[in-house]
């Protein structure tokens, strides 16, 4: 059957990782195009900085009470640019230190949820059937039970430590990754390039591993940073409600302390409004830049 | 070399709608196809012939008969398929939609090589690259390299039809399964690909069923024609017999419109559009049927018989036959 | 005025390799209740000028020229006035269509939203009416509005997508490849429901296809591409039985006959390969695969000349051999 039997003197993997590259760079300069997806990407990017740094910018010791050297709720001062807490410590050194918690839990929840979500959605989308109608009942019922009660069962059945949060998080909010990346998975599984895929030869690892996930896993980047903000919310909502990890700092529990010394009656605005402000910043910034991510990555909303 | 044999035997394929009717797409095919001969199954949209082929390959698992290749039963688990299909390849009829358009043509012809483990080890010790170039320039896309980036979307409809076609011919498989594979390529390319075909079937013995409403490729290449209605083959018999003399009144409407045949006067069919929800009682081509219309049925003393008798499926056997009432009292009366 | 005039028209696409002229300079006029073919090699520029004429190509593509419909120029409108051009005025049938139905909605559904849209006024039961009467113009039962796509044999789908495109009463119809997937029986049915728009509410078409048999049999007039320039116009009935350029009589030679035993198992074709348009030979495009080309023919490029009353041809050879 051979026609030409000439060398192919061309690299194509060569050629193929150059129009890769090309593609990322056109998605980047597409990005760039969306000024709210850019500030928010510069404020994520100094939030990761200022935690990533925490060590440096602010002794790990400001945090011991027993280390303090401010007075009690002292308003922002030369020395405390945020004043103090009522233990006497830096509220500064606290918020870069909270940083760390608040986007850890953040993303860690995130990636719990994002597997759980993308596993459950693509074997509910893909096998149907009764394991498939199982599956998507079990979704329902989760996006159907509120969140919250369950969250607090869950955390006071697990105790109180910063892994049970994440875990606490990332196993209540998957249901609605789940659910988009079901619709996606049965809209594709129609596709006659699946069926093609199939008549070659292809099995349901083959069909899952090169047609569906990469098919979905835009889908499930844009919508991470989604998830990213609900769940920094979600352990700022627990750490309030005093289920958070007592021995670590994070913003949700500093608005918890705040509140436990009724910083609010006293007017010491400085130890509750600069966590609260963290809190919505980030929050905005995660999901202003999901949705640049997802314009960029969902070709159908690119359209002119 | 010893042919290999594809049968269709007594397939039916059902699809049940939510509203509980059951479209009956198949309702029992005989079919043979053989290594070195190319059948053509051609007849009106919506008669079935893409469930055949789809069922043919496995892709449809049937709700009576059974697919036989070589004497052996078809079997439905993964690893049965995947050796079935190194073996008998399915080009599909979607040219648009059968390319995945996030993979570029080079992944998507290399796509069966790397399932079947051909991409390292090819008999003739060809990279894949040069599988992949061998084939798209055999389909006729050529210089093949020009292509091997490119994004379906980014093809016209003709070279992603030659893509497909490149990706079932890059795995050498015995059998070939083409459902409308020239129906969006002009004369001159079409031409190129049927001669590639027929080529094939002298050169390395491929057999080729080709699903199509082109009663002229038949002509082209056929040794053998089916003509399919509303989930029967009516008529069947070598392709000279079947296009030249047909003998089914449905045959003989589907030529009479093909436009380029001037003498026959177009015998554009009146009544009810088929449908396999409610498929006719007797002859299932009654209510259309030509022949009945105009009375040639009631001289030959059948037409209750067309109204009322079922007809049998037809046997794959290699002569020239149809499912008609009529032809049969015609030639019971020459015989007597 | 004219219903539809290009000018000049050129449409570029850019690629990784460089620029790849898909269309290149082409005049053309359709007026109301006229039909005109347009026939071509695959991969001549037949859907890239089609849906130009919509602005609806690629973001890689740069066009020049122009295109006026009702003398109105589409590629530079205001974004509001092509939005209700292409809802109302005008609509295509894409080529290979089949996939680009929603899968997961009802087509019924899918034929009535232009409806919907266009028309809020309209109540739901005379939508559903006009659903159902349109699937029955394209030879559906009406009963399959509740079918999803691929419930659908590849002709149903495509006369769906025929439909679909009837909805809003269009006065220009771009109809790319309408029945390629379709048998000749109901190919004679569509075609017969295209030439009643065209007869009886005037509506210009312009009909793409490879199909020249059924270009002869729709159109009053036929352009003929080959690498992205028209080679050759006229009317209907002489072009193909009396073709001038010898890329048309090529076309017409290598066209199916059932019957002729000249033509068992020899499928005819035309020699050599197509051009790649990223790498036009020198001169006319056609030459390296013309019998009758001479040297001259590939110093440059033959403009589209009028030999014959209301016939433009392409080629340096024809006229001095008539
Ligand atoms: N998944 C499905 N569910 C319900 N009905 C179906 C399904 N697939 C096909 N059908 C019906 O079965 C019949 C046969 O379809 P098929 O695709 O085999 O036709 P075809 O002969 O290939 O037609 P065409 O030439 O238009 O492609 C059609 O009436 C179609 O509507
Ligand atoms: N988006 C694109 N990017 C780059 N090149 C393209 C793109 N779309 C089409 N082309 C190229 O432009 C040329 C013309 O394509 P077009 O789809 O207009 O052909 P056509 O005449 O409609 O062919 P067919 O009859 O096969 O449908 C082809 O060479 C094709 O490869
Ligand atoms: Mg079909
Ligand atoms: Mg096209």
């Amino acid at each position: 059957m051979s026609t030409t039997s000439g060398t192919v003197t061309l690299t194509s993997r060569q050629l193929a990782r150059r129009r890769r590259r090309a593609a990322r760079a056109r998605a980047w300069r597409r990005f760039r195009q969306n000024r709210a997806g850019m500030a928010g990407l510069v404020v994520l990017t100094v939030v990761v900085l200022v935690a990533l740094l925490a060590p440096v910018l602010a002794p790990a010791d400001g945090l011991e009470v027993t280390h303090a050297t401010g007075g009690v709720l002292d308003a922002p001062s030369g020395e405390y640019w945020l004043g103090t807490d009522a233990n006497g410590r830096s509220v500064l050194t606290l918020l870069i230190w909270g940083a760390r918690i608040s986007l850890f839990v953040g993303l860690m929840a995130t990636v719990i949820s994002m597997l759980i979500g993308t596993l459950v959605g693509l074997t509910s989308g893909y096998f149907g059937g009764w394991p498939g109608a199982v599956l998507f009942r079990l979704t329902e019922w989760f996006l159907v039970i509120p969140f919250l009660p369950l969250a607090i069962v869950l955390a006071s059945v697990l105790g109180r430590s910063l892994v049970n949060i994440v875990i606490v998080i990332g196993v209540t909010s998957w249901p609605g990754t789940a659910l988009l990346i079901r619709s996606q998975v049965l809209s594709i599984k129609e596709r006659p390039y699946i069926e093609r895929s199939r008549a070659l030869g292809a099995g349901h690892r083959h069909l899952i591993g090169r047609h569906l996930l990469p098919n979905v896993v835009p889908i499930v980047f844009a919508n991470t940073t989604l998830t990213v903000a609900v769940a920094i919310l979600s352990e700022t909502t627990l750490s309030f409600l005093g289920l958070g990890d007592p021995t670590r700092v994070s913003w949700g529990s500093m608005l918890d302390d705040a509140y436990g010394v009724g910083a609010i009656t006293t007017g010491s605005w400085w130890y509750f409004v600069p966590p609260g402000v963290c809190v919505v910043v980030v929050v905005l910034s995660f999901t202003l830049v999901g949705q640049a991510l997802e314009e960029v990555l969902n070709p159908k909303l690119r359209q002119r | 070399m010893s042919d290999i044999r594809l049968e269709a035997r007594d397939l039916a394929v059902e699809f049940t709608s939510r509203g509980g009717d059951v479209a009956v797409a198949l309702d029992g095919a005989d079919l043979t196809v053989k290594t070195g001969e190319i059948v053509a199954l051609v007849g009106e949209s919506g008669s079935g012939k893409t469930t055949l082929a789809r069922a043919l390959t496995g892709l449809q698992r049937p709700a009576r008969g059974q697919v036989l290749l070589d004497g052996e039963p078809l079997g439905y688990t993964g690893k049965a398929l995947k050796a079935f299909r190194r073996r008998v390849q399915m080009v599909l009829q979607d040219p648009a939609g059968a390319l995945n358009p996030r993979h570029t043509v080079y992944d998507s012809v290399a796509e069966g090589l790397r399932l079947h483990g051909l991409s390292r080890h090819d008999p003739d010790g060809r990279s894949e690259e040069q599988q992949v170039a061998d084939a798209l320039s055999s389909a006729g896309l050529r210089p093949p390299e020009r292509l091997f980036l490119r994004y379906p979307h980014e093809l016209s409809g003709g070279q992603r039809q030659r893509v497909l076609i490149a990706g079932a011919l890059a795995l050498r498989p015995d059998l070939l399964i083409a459902d409308e594979p020239v129906s969006s390529l002009d004369a001159s390319i079409r031409g190129e690909i049927l001669a590639l075909l027929l080529r094939l079937r002298s050169e390395l013995g491929l057999g080729v069923l080709v699903v199509t409403h082109d009663l002229g490729l038949a002509w082209n290449i056929a040794d053998r024609t089916a003509v399919m209605y509303l989930g029967r083959i009516v008529e069947a018999g070598p392709t000279e017999e079947v296009l030249a003399a047909p003998q089914h009144p449905y045959t003989q409407a589907l030529l009479s419109v093909v436009p380029e045949i001037e003498r026959l006067e177009p015998v554009v069919l009146e009544g009810e559009v088929p449908d396999p929800t409610h498929i006719p009682s007797g002859c299932r081509f009654h209510p259309r049927c030509p022949a009945l219309a105009s009375g040639l049925a009631a001289a030959a003393g059948v037409e209750d018989d067309c109204h009322r008798v079922p007809l049998p499926v037809l046997p794959a056997s290699e002569g020239h036959r149809s499912a008609c009432h009529l032809v049969a009292a015609q030639k019971g009366t020459t015989r007597v | 005025m004219s219903l539809l005039k290009l000018k000049g028209l050129s449409v570029t696409y850019r690629t990784e390799e460089g620029p790849l002229p898909a269309v290149r300079d082409v005049d053309l006029t359709l007026e109301r209740g006229e039909v005109v073919g347009v026939a071509g090699e695959s991969g001549c520029g037949k859907s890239t000028l089609a849906s130009t004429v919509l602005r609806l190509q690629p973001s890689s593509a740069t066009v020049s020229g122009q295109v006026l419909v009702d003398g109105e120029d589409v590629l530079t409108m205001r974004w509001g006035d092509l939005r209700a051009l292409r809802w109302a005025g005008a609509s295509i049938v894409f080529q290979g269509a089949l996939h680009s139905l929603n899968a997961v909605r009802r087509v019924g559904q899918q034929i009535a939203e232009p409806i919907q849209l266009h028309e809020p006024s309209v109540g739901a039961a005379e939508v559903a009416r006009r659903v159902g009467d349109l699937l029955e113009q394209v030879g559906l039962p009406a009963s399959r509005a509740a079918s999803y796509p691929h419930q659908l044999s590849g002709g149903q789908r495509q006369r769906v997508m025929i439909a679909m495109a009837l909805a809003c009463r269009p006065s220009l119809v771009i109809a790319d490849e309408p029945t390629t997937a379709l048998d000749v029986m109901v190919q004679a049915q569509v075609l017969d429901v295209l030439s009643g728009l065209v007869k009886e509410l005037g509506v210009g078409m312009m009909l793409i296809s490879h199909d020249l048999s059924v270009l002869a049999d729709m159109s009053d007039r036929i352009a003929v591409m080959y690498g992205g320039r028209v080679v050759e116009q006229g009317p209907a009935d002489q072009l193909f039985t009396d073709p001038l350029h010898p890329y048309t009589s090529a076309l017409s030679a290598s066209f199916p006959r059932i019957g002729d035993p000249a033509a068992r198992y020899a499928p005819a074709g035309l020699a050599g390969d197509p051009p790649d348009p990223r790498e036009l030979p020198p001169g006319c495009s056609f030459a390296p695969r013309c019998s009758l080309a001479i040297p001259d023919c590939t110093t440059a490029e033959p403009p589209l000349e009028l030999k014959r009353p209301g016939r433009g041809v392409a080629c340096i050879r024809v006229g001095e051999s008539v």
